[in-house]
C-alpha cells in the first residue's frame, strides 16, 4: 500500500531530500520512513538523545550483572563517628565511580544501575498499556463514529478527571501487600503499570481518534473500501500503518513522563519498597536520613540519573516528531 | 432562526448545559472511585473485616473491628454503601463505633477513625496552603511561561531563543522533588535568603506569607513555565505563518497590535484549555512540594493518610481532587463560551 503518511506535500520532500546531495535517481526509491530517518540523521541533538537513550536500556538490561550486588554493606568506607563516607564526594574511588551511601556503604553505581532496570521496566510496560488500549479505543472511535465514539469520548473526558498522582498513591494504600497471586516488589510493579497504563490511555486515544478521523475521509480507504474490504482489514491494515508516526512520537514522549510518575511515588514511600533500589526511593533515603545536606551525592547522582534519562528520552521524542512531522517543526 | 418566544442567552444555554453535564461528570467520577476503592481490594483478596481494620486504631479489638464492619455496613453490596455515602455528603451521618460515638456533619467525605475527626474539616484545614501554593506558582508559571514563549517566538533562532528552550527542556525533564531538594538546601540551608520555609496564613503576615512560599511556589512553577514556553513559543510560531497575520499587517497595523491582538490571542486560546487542565491537576504537584518543603496542606494530607492507612481520609481526599479537576474543566468551559463564540452550540 502507498502509505499517504501525512508527512510533508511532495513538493516539500524532493528539494529537502536534493539537499542531502544524491542523485535523482536515489530520491526515487526512497519511502517516507527512509525520509523521516534522513531527517533525524541531520539532527545531531535528537541522535545524542537516541544514543543515550540505546545506552540506558542497555544498561538496564545487562548493567546488573556486570556491578556488584546493591545491597552489600561496606563498613569499612563509612567514618564510625560521622556515619558519611570516607574520602571527598561521597566517597567516590576506583572500585566505587559513583561513590558510596551513608552509613551503609551500598555501591551507589550498582543502585543506579538497577534502578535504571525498575524504573524504565515500569516505564516501558506502562507506556505499552497505555498505548495498546489508547490506540485500540482511538481507532474504533474515529472509524465507528456515532453513539460508539460518544461513548468513548466521554469515558476518555471521565478518565482525564481522575487525579493521577492522588489515585496512584491511594490506591497503593489500599491493596493488600499480597494479591493477584503477587507480592511484594512484583505487586507493585504490576500495580504501577496498571494504575498509570490505565489512567494514561487517554492521552494517546484522543490523538489517535482525531488522526483517524481525518484519514477515514481520504481516498485510500474508499479505495479499499470499494474493492469489498471490512471494517477489521481497514482498521488494521489499512489506517493503522498510517498511524505508526504519531504512536511511535507520542509513546517516546509518554515514557519519560512514566519515569517521572514511578520517581515521584517511589519518593513518596509508595513505589518500589526497599531494599530494590530506586532513583525516587534513593532521593527519598537520602532525605530521611538527613545526610543530604552533609553528603550531597547522595541526593545529586539519583536525582541526575532521572533528569539525564528523562531529558533524552525528551530530546529524542522531540527530534522523532520533527522528522516525522516537519509540519510540527516550523 | 424562527420567531419563537424570546430564547434564553446562549451563553446563559451553554452553562446550564455545562452544568447539568458537571454534576453528571462528578456523579461518574465519585462511582468509579468508590467501586475501585472497595471493589479491587475486595478483588485482590482483602476481606471487609480487613478493610473495617483499616478504618479502626493500629491495634483494633476483634469486638471493634466487627462493630466497625457492622456499623458501616462493609459488607453490603457496594451501591447500597454508595448510597450512603452519597447520603452522608448531603445529610451528614452518625457513626458508632463500638465505644466511641461520633457524629459527622454534612458534606460528610467519610470519618476518620484513626484520628477520632471527620474528613471534610480536616481537608479544609489544609486548603489555605495549598490554594495559597498553587496560586501563587499558577500566576508565576502562566505569566514566565507565557512571555518566554512568545518572546523565543518572536526571536527565534537567537541566543535568547535557544538558552531559554534549551533551560525549557531541562526544566521539563526535572522532577520537582529534586529541583525543589537542591533550592531548599542552596536559599534556605547553605545562603539562608529563605529561611525556615513555612506557612503562615496570608491573614496573619502577608509579606511573611509571600516570603516563606517564594521557594516552593518556584519550583512548583518551574516545571510548568518550562511547558508553558515551549507550547506558547510551538503556538506563537504556527500562528505568525497563517495568512491573517499576514494580511493584518499588509494593511499597515502596527507590529504590537499584530503580535498581541492578532497572534498572541489566537495563539492562547489552547494554553487556557491546559492551564484548567493543569490546575484541576494541580494536587498532584502540590503533593511533591508540600512534602518536600514540609508544608501542611492536602498534599501532605493524602500521604499522611496512605502512611497511616487511614481509608476514609484516602476516599475523601481522592473524591475532593477529582472534583477539582471537574470544577476546573467546566470553569474553563465556560470562559471559553464567553470568549470565544463558536464555542456556544
Amino acid at each position: 500500500m502507498a502509505a499517504p503518511l501525512d508527512v510533508a506535500p511532495s513538493g516539500d520532500v524532493a528539494p529537502e531530500a536534493m539537499l542531502s546531495g544524491i542523485s535523482a535517481k536515489a530520491i526515487e526509491g526512497r519511502s517516507l520512513g527512509q525520509i523521516a530517518w534522513l531527517r533525524l540523521r541531520r539532527d545531531k541533538v535528537a541522535m545524542a538523545g537516541g544514543a543515550v537513550v540505546i545506552f540506558l536500556i542497555l544498561v538496564a538490561i545487562f548493567g546488573p550483572f556486570l556491578v556488584q550486588n546493591p545491597d552489600i554493606y561496606h563498613a569499612n568506607l563509612i567514618n564510625p563517628t560521622l556515619s558519611r563516607p570516607n574520602g571527598p564526594f561521597g566517597g567516590i574511588s576506583v572500585a566505587h565511580p559513583f561513590g558510596v551511601e551513608p552509613v551503609t556503604g551500598r555501591d551507589v553505581l550498582s543502585r543506579i544501575v538497577n534502578g535504571a532496570r525498575v524504573s524504565l521496566l515500569i516505564a516501558f510496560l506502562a507506556t505499552a498499556l497505555a498505548v495498546s488500549i489508547g490506540v485500540v479505543m482511538g481507532i474504533i472511535a474515529g472509524y465507528v463514529g456515532g453513539w460508539v465514539d460518544g461513548v468513548i469520548a466521554r469515558s476518555m473526558d471521565v478518565f482525564l478527571a481522575f487525579p493521577l498522582l492522588v489515585f496512584a498513591i491511594a490506591l497503593v494504600g489500599v491493596i493488600p501487600s499480597s494479591a493477584f497471586g503477587l507480592s511484594g516488589n512484583s505487586l507493585r510493579i504490576g500495580l504501577l503499570v496498571f494504575v498509570i497504563g490505565f489512567f494514561a490511555w487517554p492521552y494517546m486515544g484522543r490523538i489517535i481518534r482525531g488522526q483517524t478521523l481525518s484519514l477515514r475521509e481520504r481516498e485510500f480507504v474508499d479505495a479499499a473500501r470499494s474493492i469489498g474490504a471490512r471494517g477489521p482489514y481497514i482498521l488494521f491494515r489499512e489506517l493503522l500503518p498510517n498511524l505508526v508516526a504519531p504512536i511511535l512520537v507520542y509513546s517516546t514522549l509518554l515514557i519519560p513522563t512514566n519515569i517521572l510518575f514511578e520517581a515521584a511515588l517511589s519518593y513518596l514511600g509508595v513505589g518500589i519498597i526497599p531494599p530494590t533500589p530506586s532513583w525516587g526511593g534513593m532521593i527519598s533515603d537520602a532525605v530521611n536520613s538527613g545526610f543530604y545536606s552533609i553528603d550531597p551525592m547522595y541526593m545529586i547522582i539519583p536525582g541526575l540519573a532521572i533528569f539525564i534519562t528523562v531529558m533524552a528520552f525528551n530530546l529524542f521524542g522531540d527530534g522523532l516528531r520533527d522528522a516525522l512531522d516537519p509540519r510540527s517543526s516550523r | 432562526m424562527t420567531a419563537r418566544a424570546p430564547a434564553p442567552h446562549p451563553v446563559i444555554t451553554f452553562i446550564v448545559r455545562r452544568l447539568i453535564a458537571t454534576v453528571f461528570l462528578l456523579i461518574v467520577v465519585s462511582m468509579i472511585t468508590f467501586a475501585i476503592f472497595f471493589l479491587l481490594p475486595r478483588l485482590a483478596g482483602q476481606t471487609t473485616r480487613g478493610l473495617a481494620s483499616q478504618y479502626i486504631g493500629r491495634n483494633p479489638t476483634p469486638a471493634a473491628v466487627h462493630a466497625i464492619e457492622q456499623q458501616l455496613g462493609l459488607d453490603a453490596p457496594l451501591p447500597v454503601q454508595y448510597g450512603r455515602f452519597l447520603r452522608g455528603i448531603v445529610l451528614g451521618e452518625h457513626f458508632n463505633a463500638g465505644t466511641s460515638k461520633a457524629y459527622c456533619p454534612p458534606p460528610c467525605f467519610g470519618y476518620s477513625f484513626k484520628n477520632q475527626q471527620p474528613v471534610w474539616p480536616m481537608m479544609v484545614s489544609g486548603l489555605p496552603v495549598t490554594i495559597s501554593l498553587a496560586a501563587g506558582a499558577a500566576i508565576l508559571w502562566l505569566v514566565g511561561g507565557v512571555a518566554i514563549g512568545v518572546i523565543s517566538a518572536l526571536r527565534r533562532g537567537t541566543l535568547f531563543d535557544r538558552f531559554s528552550m534549551g533551560v525549557a527542556l531541562a526544566g521539563v525533564s526535572l522532577p520537582i522533588f529534586f529541583t525543589g531538594l537542591i533550592a531548599l538546601e542552596l536559599f534556605s540551608y547553605k545562603w539562608p535568603i529563605f529561611p525556615n520555609v513555612q506557612f503562615v496564613p496570608f491573614t496573619q503576615n502577608p509579606l511573611l506569607w509571600a516570603r516563606n512560599l517564594v521557594l516552593p511556589w518556584i519550583v512548583l512553577a518551574f516545571l510548568y513555565a518550562a511547558l508553558y514556553a515551549r507550547l506558547t513559543r510551538a503556538g506563537m510560531l504556527e500562528t505568525m505563518s497563517e495568512d491573517y497575520i499576514r494580511t493584518a499587517r499588509a494593511k499597515g497595523l502596527p507590529e504590537r497590535t499584530v503580535i498581541f491582538k492578532h497572534g498572541l490571542r489566537a495563539a492562547l486560546t489552547p494554553i487556557v484549555t491546559i492551564f484548567g487542565m493543569d490546575i484541576g491537576l494541580l494536587l498532584g504537584g502540590a503533593i511533591l512540594t508540600e512534602v518536600t518543603f514540609s508544608l501542611h496542606g492536602l498534599g501532605l494530607f493524602t500521604v499522611e493518610a496512605i502512611q497511616n492507612q487511614d481509608l476514609p481520609e484516602i476516599l475523601g481526599v481522592t473524591l475532593l481532587a477529582a472534583f477539582f479537576i471537574v470544577i476546573a474543566n467546566l470553569v474553563v468551559d465556560v470562559l471559553y463560551a464567553v470568549v470565544d463564540p463558536r464555542v456556544r452550540r
